[in-house]
């Protein structure tokens, strides 16, 4: 029989506010353990919480660039359970009215673009850390993460296959990444994925039972357990079982899912509306105020790009990756005044590969949109061929210094002088007579040969097409 | 000097006629002298006490200072005080220092006073007889072998045996009003979101409400203008701007109109009404207007405010596990035991009752049935009130059934303890301000009337309270023993 696998993902995201979502402590990662956590986070008796306007602010944000309904009321609820890293003893979430309504976005995948639903996408406070290692049989409890802002965003079952689910995962990652709204760094746990998965017969249109994969904390990992687990259903279907319904937990290490409890042990987290907190009223103002500050979105990008520059479609998403990478690009484009393309070719290979190297982000290049635009415009207009320009490139990287001092400082301006260009073949020719003869015999491939001598006396420098057009002519005419 | 009001006390101070030292000194000696008696207090400051003291007569001393300044003042354990510690009447907390105070705290310590110590109450407010205090109960000081009500059962009685001249209640379904009535003194549950909860241990937070405890509703509103308004940090207070309460006072009452709900009238035990009736009858010649009204669904209070606030108690106190601070059980064997025998050996019976009964409600499946109709019930009872409010100024009834009870007598009996409350639950549940005036005696005990008003309408209870008081002496009354 053959399979379909339903893949529905929730995505934590933390949002990037300064302090947290209930207190004024600050929100930064990495300080030293419960340094950061005020008696609001510690859950101390009489604290009250006060909701951050500027997690609504990046909640609202996000809803609006996924085209979702911005609820103007919604409500936070209390999730009840106990846990030694949950001060309170409950979460505070929303449950019944989220902030973010239904919304969408389209991924890309082989060529296919794919619209993926958005069912909704809550405001909610974080736990602490428990720390198992180092405490000899205890467990440490770090505070410093309660209560920082997390939007939870809950996709619709759209996704078909593990790549899909990938392809939805960094999508959503671009665009919160795009958006400022989180920064994205999965390791320090920023941006977290539950998994639901399910298998059924292909045209069936009823879902089969699913289990959530908890926590997978990057793109790699979840397509392994999405693919471990569907094959794992199938497996148990196929030999006449049936799946439980349960949360399982993924291991890198041994790249299998575990289960971690069934339906039955599941948590009956007892919601209520949290009586502390008034229902979150959002007003028209507010809306449309976000919606101005709303940057132009990645998809709208993408496809501006194709359009207007006559990028491949390959080319546009690589160049839409983040928003610095796209806004470089674009900035190259407008000062460089050259071919898209030929600015898309520079950004795509040879920036990202030398950035690539150094392991710098785009936004750290030693060589700005200006100076690299500097460099396209003497490619563009004749100075300098690519492969010099390659060099030229090379020593801007190093020296700071911009494409056409050090054309200058180097003498790497092009010869496009036909008169010294053919004093030179001249020479190359009565320098070579045994080639020049074996040429002329009919063994052409000597031709690469000529080249390669005549960009050898001019260091490179030698207009290319000159030099073939004049090599052609002079080997010819001899004969 | 026990016997005065905060009034005659401010003036006093002011006048340099005492000193805020002597004045300081002399209530903890009373408590020294009394309390082992009564147990009205948890925790005595009188270092912290001479101190605020000692820095009020500066301030006198040179003219300045408003008019709380040097006047003595005792909190309810269940308000933070920093670095003093802060029980909540429960061993769970029998360790805890805060480190922060409440905004009440704050701001009756900005406002001037000296703070004489913490007060007994109910464990984490849940009673009403303050006999489920980890520290033993409260005795009534107009009969020792009485309750003193509770929750406030501290408050009440030392400001009843005037070892205080005034306190801090909270009221989440009578706490203030009952013991109020209960040991003779006045008490005003102010409309909730008028006092900041801030600090103030949650027991259930949509109905808590602090409030003023003192001998008179002047009194009261010398406190309630320090104590309310709008706070930040408490996203529940309501920011709206503060009456002068103390200038509404005098206003006359002719042409008042307030309202006897039928509902608390119908089954009013004899002597309780003889005593209404006397009220009412002063009110008249005060050319108040009396009119019969309806409260029809307010026979659901008991058993609405029996599903939310132990709904919400249950969840409130999901945070004492014994991880971070507060009572922990010894060498707990792993996470699981840590939990169980900390908050078996932490709570008391009374909190476990609410805890299980809150759980219950909230569970899966249960939720529609119990919390989410008991709202919708606390819905109709508001409407109720609305629908009064329409009609009259204010309400009057009983605050309780009966006069205070004997110590044991309704500790077997969880329902008829709960139903002590009957009349004065609607009012937290419908989110009103309510007060408790003394109105008279029987057999003896203290009783109070009750007094419910519009949504922030503290200021006009507060008139019509204290037009009562200016015609009685029965807030003078001093419990023989203690006076």
């Amino acid at each position: 029989m053959e399979w379909e696998p339903v893949i529905g993902l929730e995505i934590h995201v933390q949002l990037l506010t300064r302090s947290k979502i209930f207190s004024g402590a600050s929100t930064a990662y990495g300080a030293p353990p419960n340094t950061q956590a005020c008696a609001i986070d510690l859950g101390m008796p009489g604290t009250l919480p006060v909701l951050n306007e500027a997690a609504v602010r990046l909640a609202v944000k996000f809803g609006l660039a996924v085209e979702a309904e911005i609820a103007r009321r919604s409500v936070f609820a209390r999730k009840n359970y106990f846990y030694p890293d949950l001060p309170k003893g409950y979460q505070i979430s929303q449950y019944e009215l989220p902030v973010v309504g239904k919304g969408h976005l389209t991924i890309h995948l082989d060529g296919r673009e794919k619209r993926i639903g958005i069912t909704r996408a809550h405001l909610e406070e974080d736990a602490g850390k428990s720390l198992h290692e180092d405490f000899h049989g205890l467990t440490g409890i770090d505070l410093n993460r309660a209560g920082t802002p997390l939007l939870e965003i809950v996709s619709e079952p759209d996704l078909r296959s593990p790549e899909e689910a990938v392809a939805y995962m960094k999508k959503l990652h671009q665009l919160v990444v795009w958006l400022g709204i989180c920064d994205g760094n999965m390791q320090e746990g920023s941006f977290r994925c539950d998994a639901n998965v399910s298998v059924r017969p292909l045209g069936e249109r009823a879902f089969g039972t699913r289990t959530e994969i908890k926590n997978v904390n990057s793109f790699r990992f979840v397509e392994r357990a999405i693919q471990f687990e569907i094959e794992r259903q199938i497996r148990v279907l196929e030999s006449g079982g049936t799946v439980v319904q349960e949360t399982r937990l993924y291991d890198a290490d041994r790249d299998e899912t575990r289960p971690m409890r069934t339906k039955e042990e599941a948590f009956d987290y007892r919601y209520f509306p949290d009586p502390d907190l008034l229902p979150l009223v959002i007003s028209e103002d507010f809306i449309e105020e976000v919606r101005r500050e709303l940057p132009e979105l990645p998809e709208a990008r993408y496809r501006r790009f194709i359009e207007q520059y006559g990028l491949k479609p390959y080319d546009a998403e690589v160049l839409t990756a983040t928003r610095a990478l796209s806004d470089y690009f674009e900035a190259v484009v407008r000062q460089a005044a050259c071919d898209p393309k030929l600015c898309a070719n520079w950004v795509m290979v040879e920036l990202s590969g030398a950035l690539n190297r150094a392991g710098l982000e785009i936004d750290q290049s030693p060589v700005d949109a200006d100076r690299l635009a500097g460099l396209l415009r003497r490619i563009a207009d004749g100075t300098i061929s690519g492969k010099i320009a390659k060099q030229v490139f090379e020593l801007m990287w190093d020296s700071g210094k911009d494409a056409d001092t050090l054309i200058e400082e180097k003498g790497l301006k092009q010869i496009t002088d036909a008169g010294a260009i053919e004093k030179i073949i001249d020479e190359i020719i009565a320098a070579n007579p045994k080639q020049v003869a074996q040429y002329r015999a009919g063994k052409e491939k000597l031709f690469g040969f000529f080249v390669g001598q005549v960009m050898k006396a001019t260091q490179g420098k030698a207009n290319p097409q000159q030099v073939n057009a004049l090599l052609k002519e002079k080997l010819q005419g001899g004969g | 000097m026990h016997t005065k009001t905060l009034a005659e006390l401010a003036q006093g101070l002011k006048r340099r006629e005492f000193s805020s030292r002597e004045l300081t000194q002399h209530f903890l000696d009373r408590i020294r002298r009394h309390d082992g008696t009564l147990n009205a207090f948890i925790t005595v400051t009188p270092e912290r006490a001479l101190a605020d003291a000692d820095a009020a007569d500066v301030a006198l001393d040179r003219g300045e200072g408003g008019p709380l300044t040097g006047i003595p003042l005792a909190q309810k354990d269940i308000f933070c005080t920093d670095g003093i510690r802060t029980t909540c009447g429960s061993r769970m907390l029998d360790n805890f220092p805060p480190p922060y105070d409440a905004t009440v705290v704050a701001r009756l310590a900005q406002a001037g006073t000296v703070l004489l110590g913490k007060l007994n109450m109910d464990e984490f407010a849940m009673g009403s007889s303050n006999e489920t205090s980890y520290y033993g109960p409260v005795r009534n000081p107009w009969n020792t072998d009485c309750v003193p009500g509770g929750s406030s059962g501290g408050s009440a009685a030392a400001v009843a045996a005037g070892l205080t001249p005034a306190a801090t209640g909270t009221d989440t379904g009578g706490s203030i009003r009952q013991p109020a009535a209960f040991c003779g003194i006045t008490g005003l549950k102010p409309t909730y979101g008028r006092v900041s909860r801030w600090g103030m241990i949650a027991f259930a937070s949509s109905l808590d409400q602090g409030g003023p405890m003192a001998r008179s509703a002047e009194d009261c509103a010398m406190l309630l203008q320090a104590m309310a308004g709008f706070d930040p940090k408490d996203s529940t207070s309501v920011d709206r701007p503060v009456p002068d309460y103390g200038a509404a006072l005098d206003r006359d009452l002719r042409g008042i109109r307030i309202g006897l709900p039928e509902e608390y009238f119908a089954d009013l035990d004899p002597a309780m009404a003889q005593v209404l009736e006397a009220a009412m009858a002063e009110y008249r010649r005060l050319g108040v207007e009396f009119k019969a009204v309806s409260l029809p669904n307010i026979g659901l209070s008991v058993p609405a405010y029996y599903v939310i606030a132990p709904s919400e108690c249950s969840s409130n106190l999901a945070r004492y596990d014994g991880v971070r601070y507060g009572y922990r059980c010894r060498d707990p064997r792993d996470l699981e035991d840590l939990y169980l025998r900390t908050r078996a050996e932490g709570f008391g019976a009374e909190v476990k009752r609410r805890i299980l009964i809150g759980t219950y409600a909230l569970s899966a499946g249960y939720y529609d049935a119990y919390y989410l109709k008991a709202q919708k019930i606390r819905r109709l009872i508001a409407d109720d009130f609305r629908r009064a409010f329409q009609e009259v100024d204010a309400l009057l009834g009983p605050t309780t059934p009966t006069p205070a009870f004997r110590l044991g007598e309704k500790t077997g009996d969880p329902i008829a303890m709960y139903l002590s409350d009957i009349y004065t639950i609607a009012v937290n549940l419908a989110g009103l301000p309510g007060m408790s005036v003394p109105a008279g005696f029987i057999d003896g005990r203290p009783v109070g009337m009750q007094l419910i008003g519009d949504y922030f309408a503290e200021d006009r209870l507060l008139n019509i309270a204290h037009r009562y008081q200016r015609e009685t002496d029965w807030h003078r009354r001093l419990p023989p023993e203690f006076a």
